[in-house]
C-alpha cells in the first residue's frame, strides 16, 4: 500500500514510519513546515526549519523512504495562530491542537496524500481506528494516559476510512522500544511539550503581539460585582482556574476560582469552587462521527484534555450540542466537549461561553 | 523507491562532466599547497594557473580576470558586498537569493509579465540617486530561464556612472557569456551549474572596479578571497567550463533546445498548462510550466514519486517548497504557485524527456479528475 506519513520528527511518528515501512508498504514521509522556527525562539540565525524538521529528514533517509516539508507557514499562522489568538481575545481558552488537526492535518495534507496517489495518510496520533458495524469509527488509545482521541473529535468521518493511527494499540514504552530495535536516530528525543509554536513557553506575550486587547489589565470581580483586584490580560486566566489570581486569590477566607471571562468589559468573574460546576452547557462547530442523532443521546462527555468522560446526555438541534452533564462540570469556553460510547468517540463541538 | 527515470532538474545542478571528472581525481593526487616555495608548491601552483589560463581562454578573458571562490553564491556575495562601499544596489526583483540577500538594503527593480527587467524603472532609479550604484542582473534566470536585457541595461549603467554585476551561473553550456563579458565589471560563475564539482565557483572582475574581499585570511587570488584553494574543484570547475562552451558551440545548446520544444509541443493539448516566459528569450534548457489549480509542491513530490526529478521555486535548505519570488513578481498570481521547472541536463535524452511527459500527462489526468 501506497502510505503517506505525517512526520513530525518526534519518536511517534518516525516510528510509524518505520513500522510502515518494515511491513512492506511504500512510505511517502510528509513534513510540515508550520511557523518560523528562528522567529519563533527568537534567535537570530537559528534555521527556519528547526531541529523537528532536521530530524524527521533524518528518518526518512535513515529508512530510504521518500521525504518531503511542506510550507504551511501561511495557512498555520491564518488557520491556528491567529485563532489561538481571537480565542483568547474572546474570553475562550483555544486548543491549537484541535485546530491543526482539523484544518491542515486531516485536511490540507490529507488533499496533497489524496493528490499523491496514496491509499492511506497515518500519524503518530495515540487514537484507534476500530470497524463498527456502521463503519470505521474512532476509540480512544489502548494506552489511556497517552490517549489523544480528544483532540481528534473533528476529523471528518467520512475521512476515517482513509486514516491510520498504528500506535493507538502501543504503549509509549512499545513505541521508544520499536525506536531503539530499528535504530532511529530519535530513538532517545524527549517527548514534545506544550505549544509547538511558542516554544519558549510564553504563549501570553504572542497573544499580546496579535490581539493587544487579550493582554490589556481589567478587573477581578465577584459574583455580585465587588472588585477584588487587577488581572494581567484575559489570555492568561482560564475557567477553573485557582492559580496565579494576586489579590483575587481569596475573598475572605474562601478560596477563589475563576467562573467566567467576560470580552467586553475585561473582568473576569471569580467565586467559590462551589459556583464553578455547571449541569448544562452547549457545543457548536460540531462534529460528528456517528450518523447526527436525532433523539437525545445518553453518552459520556469530556470537557478539557486531561479528566476522564462523565455521564451527559446531548440534545443535537441541528446546529448546537446541548449538553446536560450528570454531575456539575467544569466548562471552559473555547474547549472542546468531545462525546464518547465507551471507548467509541460518537462526535464533539467547541464549548461555547453561557448565553 | 521507484526507479529513476529522468534528472531533469540541471539548473540545481549538472551532471558532472567527464573532463571535470578526470581533471579532479588527477588534481586529488596532488599534495602541494599553491601558496608553498618549494617543487610541491610549484606543482600546485602550476595546476591552479593552468585552471585559471584553461578557463579564461575558453570564455575569451584574461587569465587575471578570474579569481576562484567557493561557489556562485560566494562569487555573487563578494562583488556585491565588496562593491557596495557608498554605493546604492539595485537588482532586478528576479534574482537569486544569493544576490538579493548579498546586501540588506538592495532596491528591487520591477520585471515584467515574461520576467525581462523593466529598462525604463532602472532608468528611473539610477536617474534618481544621488549617489552612485551598483546594478546587479542575471544573465538568465534559474527557475524560468528568461534572459535578461544585459547590453540595454549595461548602456544604462554606463550613462549614469552604475557598475553592473552580473550572475551568469546558468550561462555556461547554454547561452554565449561574450556580449555579458563584453559590458559587466563583475560576473559570477558557479562550477556545479556546468557540470564541474560542487565547492567551487569563480568571480570574474572585468572591469576597473576591485571588489573588497569577504575572506582576507592569506591574500590568495590577488587578495580577493583568502584561503587555500581548493585544487580538485577548481581544477574540475575549469574543465567543465571549457568543455561546457565548447558543447554548446558544437551542437549541444541546439540538441537542448529541440528537447526542449519536444517537451512544450508534447504538454500543449494537456488542459491547463501554461507555459511561463513563452514570449521572452529563454534558455535553451528551461521550461517552466504551470498546471492550473495543482500545487507546485504537489507536483514536485507526484513526480519525484514517479522517478522524475524537477523542482519549484527556489530550494530551501529545510528542503520546503516555498512560494517562488520569481514568478511572483511577474505577476502570475495563483499560478506563481502552480509552476514546476523543468531544466534538462546536458546528458538529457529523449528517452528522459518522453519519460517526463507520460508521467507529467499522468499526473495531471489524476489532478484534473479529483478537480471535477
Amino acid at each position: 500500500m501506497k502510505v503517506v506519513v505525517a512526520m513530525s520528527g518526534g519518536v511517534d511518528s518516525s516510528v510509524v514510519a518505520a513500522l510502515m515501512a518494515e511491513a512492506g508498504h511504500e512510505v511517502i514521509g510528509i513534513t510540515l513546515q508550520l511557523y518560523d522556527h528562528g522567529a519563533a525562539v527568537g534567535k537570530k540565525g537559528a534555521c527556519c526549519a528547526g531541529q523537528d524538521i532536521h530530524d524527521a529528514r533524518r528518518v526518512a533517509d535513515t529508512l530510504g523512504i521518500a521525504h518531503y516539508v511542506l510550507d504551511m507557514e501561511a495557512r498555520f499562522r491564518a488557520a491556528v495562530i491567529q485563532d489561538f489568538a481571537d480565542s483568547y481575545a474572546r474570553g475562550e481558552t483555544p486548543i491549537p491542537c484541535v485546530r491543526c488537526n482539523q484544518r491542515l492535518k486531516f485536511a490540507d495534507l490529507l488533499d496533497v496524500a489524496r493528490d499523491l496517489g496514496a491509499e492511506a495518510l497515518a500519524t503518530g496520533h495515540y487514537a484507534r481506528l476500530i470497524d463498527a458495524k456502521d463503519g470505521p469509527a474512532l476509540a480512544v488509545a489502548e494506552d489511556r494516559a497517552r490517549d489523544q482521541s480528544y483532540f481528534l473529535f473533528a476529523t471528518r468521518r467520512e475521512d476515517l476510512g482513509f486514516l491510520r493511527f498504528p500506535l493507538g494499540d502501543m504503549t509509549k514504552d512499545a513505541v521508544r522500544a520499536n525506536a531503539a530495535r530499528l535504530a532511529l536516530p530519535v530513538a532517545a528525543k524527549p517527548d514534545s511539550q506544550d505549544i509547538c509554536f511558542v516554544p519558549s513557553g510564553s504563549y501570553a506575550d504572542l497573544v499580546a503581539k496579535l490581539r493587544p486587547e487579550a493582554a490589556r489589565e481589567g478587573e477581578f470581580v465577584t459574583e455580585d460585582g465587588r472588585v477584588l483586584g487587577t488581572h494581567r490580560g484575559l489570555a492568561r486566566y482560564t475557567v477553573g482556574q485557582a492559580k496565579g489570581l494576586g489579590a483575587a486569590s481569596r475573598d475572605g477566607d474562601e478560596r477563589m476560582h475563576v467562573l467566567r471571562l467576560e470580552a467586553g468589559t475585561r473582568r473576569i468573574v471569580v467565586g467559590p469552587r462551589a459556583s464553578l460546576g455547571q449541569q448544562a452547557l452547549t457545543a457548536g462547530e460540531v462534529n460528528w462521527l456517528i450518523a447526527p442523532p436525532q433523539a437525545p443521546l445518553a453518552c459520556t462527555a469530556k470537557l478539557r484534555a486531561r479528566e476522564t468522560p462523565s455521564p451527559a446526555e446531548v440534545r443535537w438541534d441541528g446546529r448546537i450540542a446541548h449538553v446536560t452533564m450528570e454531575k456539575p462540570a467544569t466548562a471552559a469556553p473555547g474547549q472542546a466537549a468531545v462525546f464518547y460510547d465507551g471507548a467509541r468517540v460518537l462526535g464533539g463541538g467547541f464549548i461555547r461561553a453561557a448565553a | 523507491m521507484p526507479q529513476r527515470l529522468a534528472d531533469l532538474d540541471a539548473n540545481a545542478t549538472e551532471p558532472l562532466r567527464p573532463e571535470a571528472r578526470a581533471a579532479a581525481i588527477a588534481a586529488l593526487d596532488l599534495a602541494g599547497n599553491p601558496s608553498s616555495v618549494h617543487a610541491e608548491g610549484r606543482a600546485a601552483r602550476h595546476l591552479l594557473e593552468g585552471a585559471r589560463e584553461h578557463m579564461a581562454a575558453a570564455l575569451g578573458i584574461r587569465p587575471a580576470q578570474v579569481h576562484f571562490t567557493a561557489g556562485g553564491t560566494e562569487a555573487n556575495a563578494t562583488a556585491i558586498a565588496g562593491l557596495a562601499h557608498g554605493r546604492r544596489v539595485l537588482v532586478s526583483a528576479t534574482e537569486h537569493d544569493a544576490v538579493r540577500r548579498a546586501v540588506a538594503d538592495a532596491t528591487i527593480l520591477p520585471v515584467d509579465g515574461e520576467g525581462r527587467l523593466s529598462l525604463a524603472a532602472l532608468a528611473e532609479a539610477l536617474a534618481d540617486g544621488a549617489s552612485p550604484a551598483l546594478v546587479c542582473l542575471m544573465l538568465a534566470n534559474n527557475e524560468t530561464g528568461t534572459i535578461q536585457p544585459i547590453a540595454e541595461a549595461a548602456a544604462l549603467c554606463r550613462r549614469h556612472g552604475a557598475l553592473l554585476h552580473v550572475d551568469a551561473v546558468q550561462g555556461p553550456g547554454r547561452i554565449p557569456l561574450g556580449p555579458a563579458l563584453a559590458v559587466a565589471d563583475t560576473m559570477a560563475l558557479s562550477a556545479h551549474k556546468a557540470g564541474g564539482a560542487k565547492g567551487a565557483g569563480a568571480l570574474l572582475v572585468l572591469g576597473e572596479a576591485v571588489p573588497a574581499p569577504l575572506v582576507r585570511g592569506g591574500g590568495q587570488e590577488r587578495g580577493l578571497r583568502g584561503g587555500t584553494e581548493p585544487l580538485p574543484a577548481i581544477a574540475a570547475m575549469a574543465a567543465a567550463i571549457a568543455a561546457a562552451e565548447a558543447w554548446r558551440q558544437t551542437g549541444g545548446a541546439e540538441r537542448l533546445g529541440r528537447l526542449k520544444a519536444r517537451i512544450a509541443a508534447g504538454v500543449a493539448a494537456i488542459p491547463g498548462v501554461t507555459i511561463i516566459a513563452a514570449g521572452a528569450g529563454t534558455l535553451p534548457n528551461t521550461l517552466s510550466l504551470a498546471l492550473t489549480g495543482a500545487a507546485a509542491a504537489t507536483q514536485v513530490m507526484a513526480l519525484d514519486l514517479a522517478g522524475i526529478a524537477v523542482s519549484a521555486g527556489a530550494a530551501c535548505s529545510s528542503g520546503k517548497v516555498g512560494e517562488s519570488h520569481v514568478l511572483a513578481a511577474m505577476g502570475l498570481g495563483p499560478l506563481a504557485g502552480q509552476a514546476i521547472r523543468v531544466s534538462l541536463p546536458w546528458t538529457a535524452t529523449e528517452a528522459e524527456v518522453d519519460a517526463f511527459l507520460a508521467a507529467y500527462a499522468a499526473m495531471a489526468a489524476r489532478l484534473a479528475r479529483k478537480a471535477a
